[in-house]
């Protein structure tokens, strides 16, 4: 039957409420993008999300419509989700001791105790 | 532009839904999860998780790309040029909803083209209310004001929910949402502060759309088992009844300051109770709706299945033949 719609160009497209001309195929909507936006000059580009695209100019230009509609934006990376390499949050105990390596942070050296401590001891 | 996931459950008790599954990685899955912590693509996660989820977000995702159509609809006559530019910007949003959306639910396995097929031929489901007309601009702006605030509520609520994928991509979505709300409501108070004429056609608009946002939540709870495991492992944030009445208390008293009526009698708020009490929508309507009998489903999936036949050519003339597929990241 053909669908009668409020939206005449809708009845005009003349459209088959069955019609299916086949499936999609795998993989039919391209490779994934890894998408990273930069805000301001001088800040960090940022991972925003992934999108789908046959190749890295219409990944930077569906990056542009998808990840900066609002706000500023000053440059954009797209990186194939293939190249990405990561670590596998089963390992993540390789970071786990990291946070008792205080001798790292400026906060683990406390000098002024001794300080004082010293010139109470060379004037009495 | 989502209401609340129609999760289906064959009524099978908790035991049988974890039966088979790993108890210390289930142990230790559901201890992440009550700590506050999210899950991650790669992560162990139990079937019925996995299942549920990507029913959910597939779904959402096809309210998305659905809903953008009824208001698509209105962009050639939208009164005025900034109202069309508005428009255009909100559709072009929804749309934009589904691509975040899609990419979270290919993280867990489920492939874009294997939901498109899902969709266009009647498999996957879609909220309710993108199945009625929007006969006048009036309709359209109801559907951005209140649909849009509904969607809210319900995406609010799941943002703060187990999966990373789908709580970054929802958070995106509601910042986004915000001015679809504010730009309903402009054209709503526009509308019932205008003339007789005007008035009317918004008045009819939100009578001809109660019955469809009463449903947009889903039928009322019934507590199951099933139901507390969804909501233990933070998949379904708040039942359908609290959904609805958030929504109730935060809009019916907005509707109310218009002079607008709503076509039900019984709609109040109980003062003693704090919550509002209304008459049950038909769910036998819903039913019917959901499951392809509404006044549009055909011509929704129609209009879906002719954009995917007609734009093959540019895809297939795009396609690099040598790419490998990756799911995204996260």
């Amino acid at each position: 039957m053909i669908i009668q719609s409020l939206d005449p160009r809708i009845s005009r497209a003349r459209l088959d409420d069955q019609s299916c001309d086949g499936q999609l195929s795998e993989h039919e909507h391209f490779e994934t993008f890894e998408v990273f936006q930069q805000v301001k000059r001088g800040t960090h580009h940022q991972h925003v999300g992934s999108l789908h695209a046959p190749n890295p100019e219409m990944a930077i230009l569906f990056a542009k419509e998808q990840y900066c509609r609002r706000g500023k934006s000053v440059n954009l990376w797209v990186v194939k989700t293939s190249d990405v390499f990561v670590t596998d949050y089963e390992d993540a105990d390789i970071f786990e001791t990291t946070e008792d390596k205080k001798y790292r942070d400026p906060e683990a050296y406390k000098v002024m105790d001794r300080i004082n401590a010293y010139k109470a001891r060379l004037n009495p | 532009m989502y209401g609340n996931a129609y999760i289906e459950t064959d009524g099978s008790k908790v035991h049988s839904i974890i039966a088979d599954e790993d108890p210390i990685k289930l142990a230790l899955f559901e201890a992440r999860i009550a700590a506050g912590d999210k899950i991650e693509p790669k992560d162990w996660m139990p079937k019925e998780y996995r299942k549920q989820l990507i029913r959910m977000i597939e779904q959402h995702g096809h309210s998305e790309i659905i809903g953008s159509l009824p208001e698509g609809t209105w962009i050639t006559r939208a009164p005025g040029f900034r109202r069309k530019l508005a428009l255009m910007a909100k559709v072009q949003d929804e749309v934009g909803h589904a691509q975040l959306l899609y990419s979270a639910a290919e993280t867990l396995g489920k492939s874009r083209e294997d939901m498109t097929n899902d969709l266009i031929n009647g498999k996957s489901k879609y909220s309710n209310v993108f199945n009625y007309p929007a006969p006048t601009w009036a309709d359209s702006a109801i559907i951005a004001w209140l649909i849009d605030a509904g969607a809210i509520v319900n995406q609010l609520a799941n943002s703060k929910g187990s999966y990373g994928p789908y709580c970054r991509a929802l958070e995106r979505i509601c910042a986004e949402e915000s001015f679809h709300l504010k730009y309903g409501h402009d054209n709503v108070v526009f509308l019932a502060t205008g003339t007789p004429i005007q008035r009317q056609m918004v008045q009819n608009a939100l009578h001809r759309w109660w019955e469809p946002i009463m449903h947009f939540f889903g039928p009322p709870d019934k507590s199951s088992q099933h139901s507390e495991i969804l909501m233990r492992w933070k998949l379904k944030m708040g039942s359908n009844d609290s959904m609805r009445q958030t929504f109730l208390a935060m809009y019916v008293p907005k509707i109310w300051d218009l002079g607008l009526t709503l076509p039900d009698p019984n709609l109040r708020k109980n003062e003693e109770s704090g919550f509002w009490e209304y008459t049950e929508p038909n769910w036998e309507v819903f039913k019917q709706v959901i499951n392809g009998n509404g006044p549009c489903n055909k011509e929704r999936l129609a209009v879906r299945r002719m954009a995917e036949e007609k734009g093959r050519w540019v895809r297939k003339a795009l396609m690099n033949q040598g790419a490998m597929y990756v799911s995204p990241l996260s």
